[in-house]
């Protein structure tokens, strides 16, 4: 029993409960607004320090013991993810100051935000499969508040579009839930890891299984149910669209993970070769999206599905190996992804537009700009040594090690064409000769640092940037850390254990 | 009824992803409302439906009567049906929004992509009043 397990969910709760109190003062809200996140990373890298030393952590809720209870339960993967998402939380906390208008903080931006991370590190850490649903459902209407925020008409469409097919797909997890309650009279994770193999009718499991691919296959934005992402996510302000890109689709990456590593192992030769075809096609069909478009942020989105490709082919392919590549990559994923749109609301900032025809000369006038955004594209492509290059190596190496020779070299070229589209925006928007029309007029004359505040956008794309290079040249110890992570998965005894006490 | 409520709920989810591929907005929401409908009448008809003992454990006793009525089901139903409740009336709103907004509910005209989507981003003199603010 660990105490601190609570902390992540309740301090986002008790933050945001605290921000609508001051309703009325954008300034306190700001600082509210980002001295929570601050708390929220103290309690995660503490509970990040328990659940290294001493293995998997659990928290029965009311002390009901599982699997009668809600049982919270961290392990190594929950807590990378938790990891993450409050360093993220931080960064975009502190870029929304500058990013996001009086109006949208006036109706409650901050707010919103903490909910959305008690929603998400709920999901990480819940041991329950209703619960899960319960915490999807937070992060949703969140999600959902914080995408029309403002009301603009393209964010109005790219809402509804979004509301109405994440919608569907939590009725289609709740379904899921219930047939699996049905089968086996229990909603413990642990408990149903158990007992699921005992149950005769395993065509019915595995339908079940694919009711939750299917689920959790349009939050991740997989291969064919993507296509609301691009739609939608280029709409909002670039902070949310930020956290959207970065956060919400790995969180459905992470229920991908978890389910099938610890309740859908019956019938790995059917459900994994399926996951592997679709990220196969997630891949491909994303990265030649991104490069039929000229929007900036559009972009960024249809490499958000490309990437997400990676992640799910890692899980396929079920060896410890594969499973580190695919939460590394999660993690570095994280980070450039969400530098990128931190970026991009920088260059728009500058030049007053996000179609990169009508952008040109940010390499003259903004040096460190391009070298920033260099650093985040290139790690996303994969060039050594920066963090994307660990974590395609490791995707590479592990497909390579079980034979599946197409699958690596539909993710080597990818990994090229994403080469393709960061050059395009590179060529136009940094290198291309400054436009002649439609120019703001600040362009080359408002600094990065001093006069402007600008600098409050910069500073947390730097900071990004840093930990991207330190992520690349130290790659080792977070490596074996995913590798623990990805064994624990591979050995589901241990979780269970941890939850139901030795059996 | 634990053979009628399941193909009533296939039934209701069936005509729920008819209204959801409809062009109008409004029929859309429907839909969704129907499958939560089902949805939870799928997870309803989890729990025995015949008349049962009430699940009260008797003093000195560890487990209820046998057999006793499974109230988890009804449970997560009250839950999920407020959760629901919740989603909906923010799609609903939503959709109203856009209606204003769009001044249409048909789905081919109304989420057409805009051309500029630099829109949603506030302007620079905004961010100098609230600089200055």
């Amino acid at each position: 029993m660990n105490g601190l397990l609570v902390l992540p969910i309740a301090i986002p709760l008790v933050v945001a409960t605290l921000a609508l109190l001051f309703r009325r003062s954008s300034v306190m809200q700001r600082w509210i607004g980002v001295a929570g996140m601050l708390v929220l990373l103290v309690s995660v890298a503490i509970l990040f320090r328990d659940v290294y030393v001493d293995g998997i952590q659990v928290l029965q809720l009311g002390n009901w013991q599982a699997p009668f209870g809600i049982t919270l339960v961290a392990d190594l993967l929950s807590m990378l993810m938790l990891a993450i998402s409050a360093i993220m939380g931080l960064i975009i906390a502190v870029y929304s100051i500058y990013d996001i208008d009086k109006e949208r903080e006036r109706y409650g931006y901050y707010p919103l935000l903490h909910i959305l991370l008690m929603g998400v590190n709920g999901s990480f850490l819940t041991g329950d499969i209703f619960n899960m649903y319960v915490w999807f459902e937070v992060m949703l209407i969140a999600s959902f508040i914080l995408l029309a925020l403002g009301n603009s008409k393209n964010q109005l469409q790219g809402a509804l579009k979004y509301v109405i097919i994440n919608l569907f797909s939590s009725l289609l997890f709740l379904f899921g839930v219930a047939m699996l309650y049905g089968m086996t009279g229990t909603l413990n994770m642990a408990d149903l890891a158990m007992r699921l193999p005992e149950v005769e009718n395993t065509g019915l499991v595995t339908t079940v299984a694919m009711i939750f691919m299917v689920s959790f296959g349009v939050k991740a934005a997989i291969f064919p149910l993507f296509f609301w992402l691009p739609a939608s996510y280029h709409t909002p302000p670039v902070a949310i669209s930020a956290v959207f890109g970065g956060l919400l689709t790995k969180v459905g990456v992470y229920a991908l993970i978890r389910v099938f590593t610890l309740l859908f192992t019956q019938d790995i030769g059917y459900t994994h070769t399926i996951l592997l075809w679709v990220a196969g096609f997630t891949m491909v069909t994303g990265v030649l999206g991104a490069a039929s478009h000229f929007e900036f942020r559009k972009i960024l989105s249809f490499h958000i599905v490309s990437q997400i490709g990676y992640m799910i082919m890692g899980l396929a392919f079920n060896t410890a190996l594969g499973l580190m590549g695919a939460i590394f990559y999660v993690l570095h994923n994280i980070l450039a992804k969400s530098n990128l749109f931190l970026i991009s609301g920088i260059a728009q900032r500058l030049t007053g537009t996000f179609e990169l025809k009508q952008m040109g000369g940010l390499y003259k006038h903004y040096p460190i700009l391009a070298t920033l955004f260099l650093i985040s594209a290139f790690a996303l492509a994969g060039f050594p040594p920066l963090s994307g290059f660990w974590a395609k190596l490791s995707l590479v190496k592990a497909g390579l090690s079980i034979e599946a020779y197409v699958i690596t070299a539909v993710a080597i070229l990818v990994g090229l064409l994403t080469l393709f589209s960061m050059t395009k925006i590179w060529m136009t928007a940094f290198w291309a000769a400054v436009p002649e029309i439609g120019v703001p007029d600040h362009f080359g004359k408002m600094p990065l640092f001093g006069a402007g505040n600008l600098y409050i956008m910069v500073v947390p794309v730097m900071v990004v940037a840093g930990l991207i290079i330190l992520v690349g040249f130290y790659a080792q110890p977070l490596l074996e850390v995913c590798l623990d992570a990805a064994e624990q998965l591979l050995n589901p005894s241990v979780y269970i254990e941890a939850v139901l006490g030795p059996q | 009824m634990e053979t009628i409520l399941p193909i009533l709920a296939g039934a209701i989810f069936a005509s729920g992803v008819y209204l959801l591929l409809r062009q109008s907005v409004i029929l859309t929401i429907i839909g969704i409302i129907l499958i939560s409908n089902a949805v939870n009448l799928a997870l309803f008809s989890l729990g025995r439906i015949t008349t049962e003992n009430p699940p009260l454990i008797a003093s000195g006793s560890v487990i209820p009567e046998l057999p006793f009525a499974n109230p988890l089901p009804q449970a997560l139903i009250l839950t999920a049906i407020v959760i629901g409740f919740g989603l909906l009336a923010f799609a609903l709103a939503l959709a109203y929004r856009s209606y204003k907004e769009l001044g249409t509910v048909d789905q081919d005209t109304m989420l057409k992509d805009a051309e500029d989507t630099s829109s949603a981003i506030v302007t620079d003199s905004e961010n100098n009043e609230k600089r200055n603010a």
